[in-house]
């Protein structure tokens, strides 16, 4: 039942289902912390520009700062608590760490779930502006830092711990691209 | 946030019917404008229309041969698919251009020709704006106004439209459909978007209630030799400066269909008329190219601190254009 302010929803986070009651207005990023205690993803400016509350929905990366909460119902939402379900981390957690790719860590979770997202895209030959040629499929062309940095150009890092992550984004491409 | 109703819809005389019964009520598509501009009660609808889930996602091929692309396709399915690459490159690299990778999988084509034109003064609550609420000034005409318009604004407004897709769309003479509960109709690109005038508070042609249902291309327009270029203060994620999509065509050293469209200069995406105009049907030249980028310009109206955008509108339309005779 839902009256004109508030819906009942349920939301898919990390293959849970969570029944809530929201006030409308509520963003994915509130309820994700506050409602459902995910606390990984961050709240930097709540505008869209810096990307620590980045999320995969359906895959995709998006800010769950500028997504309603009553607007995710009915996707598959993946937050950095469920990059690693089963404790074991994954080549690009693993990645920033050897190659430290952050410093105080406020970022690093909208980075990690960007950087997911973007690496799927390039799989999925999607170009970018940095890709010179958009007519050709940008998947046969490997990822180099220009293509990296320009893709993450979504995420701030106050720290800049920039140089960092974009190798730890090409080392696990590289690793993507062998086992591919 | 002001409180607000939500509905979600499957077809588009259900989306027509709750607005039409409530004026209050607005159309969400990725919400990365509207969700925004609501935190701060710029934006205070009664009730969000959610319109993400009717059946007018994806690009299909258009009965002239052209390509629709769905209002609600994502920015990001837009730019990636093959035959927009193919066929309309330069909207490909105009809609890669804008904002940011999250950003572009969030928001929706329709959307983004709806974003609102702005600039900071709008988009703060404690400053006039006549856009914000009409009659109150413009404080960005005697203040900072280093990234306005240069062409057609007016005392009452000089903010520019931010939208980097809607310029290629310009270049490509695109059409915008649209419903209201009389059915379905169409408007030009060209014509979508009104003068500032004396109510820059009025931004698109689109009568109350309509629903843009997809942009056209059409297949005259289509043209793999165009290129979207944008200048702006940091090499990503940032409003353009000045930027510029242009399409051309050439036989044998003659000039054919060229299309030329300008971003960051005024408050909606600026058809390059006078310089299609110089250039069309004659030979191409370095120095013809100079004089009609020069003809173009002669019509802008800098303000006081952004009379650099003349000089590097000029350049950039000499530039692409020089690179796509090249290639």
């Amino acid at each position: 039942m839902n009256d004109d302010g508030r819906s009942d929803i349920s939301l898919r986070v990390n293959d849970v289902t969570h029944g809530l009651n929201v006030d409308n207005r509520t963003t994915l990023l509130d309820a994700l912390r506050d409602a459902l205690d995910l606390t990984g993803s961050k709240k930097g400016c709540d505008r869209g520009q810096c990307g620590a509350c980045t999320v995969l929905l359906d895959g995709r990366r998006v800010v769950s700062c500028l997504t309603l909460a009553v607007a995710a119902e009915g996707t598959e939402i993946t937050t950095v608590e469920g990059l690693a379900p089963d404790g074991e981390l994954r080549p690009l957690q693993r990645a920033f760490i050897q190659l430290d790719g952050f410093q105080c860590g406020y970022c690093t979770s909208g980075q990690l779930c960007s950087a997911v997202g973007m690496l799927a895209e390039h799989a999925a030959g999607w170009p970018s502006a940095a890709t010179v040629d958009v007519s050709a499929d940008a998947s046969a062309q490997e990822l180099d830092a220009v293509e990296v940095r320009e893709r993450m150009s979504g995420n701030l890092c106050r720290c800049g711990a920039y140089p960092s992550i974009v190798r730890a984004v090409l080392e696990t491409a590289d690793q993507q691209a062998v086992t591919r | 946030m002001k409180e607000f109703g939500y509905r979600r819809v499957k077809h588009v005389q259900e989306a027509l019917a709750l607005t039409a019964n409530d004026t209050g009520a607005r159309y969400l598509g990725g919400g990365t404008n509207l969700v925004d501009l609501m935190k701060d009660e710029i934006e205070a609808p009664s009730q969000l229309v959610d319109v993400r889930f009717l059946p007018l996602s994806g690009v299909r091929e258009a009965p002239d041969g052209g390509l629709a692309i769905g209002a609600t396709t994502s920015n990001s399915d837009a730019a990636a698919h093959p035959e927009v690459r193919r066929r309309y490159p330069a909207l490909s690299q105009a809609v890669l251009a804008g904002a940011s990778g999250q950003l572009r999988n969030m928001a929706t084509v329709g959307g983004n020709l709806l974003q609102r034109t702005r600039c900071a003064y709008f988009a703060d609550p404690s400053e006039p704006c006549n856009k914000r609420l009409p009659g109150s000034g413009c404080p960005a005409l005697p203040g900072e106004h280093h990234n306005h318009a240069i062409f057609d604004w007016s005392r009452h407004c000089v903010a520019t439209h931010p939208s980097d897709m809607a310029v290629a769309l310009a270049a490509f003479d695109a059409v915008v459909h649209y419903e209201t509960l009389d059915g379905p109709a169409e408007i030009p690109l060209s014509e979508f978007y009104l003068p500032v005038g004396d109510t820059p508070h009025r931004e698109t042609a689109l009568p109350p209630g309509a629903l843009i249902t997809a942009v056209s291309l059409p297949k005259s327009a289509a043209c793999p030799r165009s290129r979207y270029r944008k200048v702006r203060e940091r090499a990503s994620y940032a409003f353009a400066t000045v930027s510029v999509a242009a399409a051309l065509e050439l036989h044998d050293g003659l000039v054919g269909r060229v299309g030329i469209a300008l971003g960051g200069v005024a408050s909606r995406p600026w058809r390059a008329r006078v310089a299609e105009a110089a250039l069309h049907g004659e030979p191409f030249t370095g120095a013809g190219l100079r004089d009609a980028a020069e003809a173009e310009l002669a019509a802008a109206k800098p303000l006081r601190d952004n009379g650099y955008k003349v000089t590097l509108a000029r350049n950039l339309i000499v530039a692409v254009l020089t690179e796509l005779a090249e290639r």
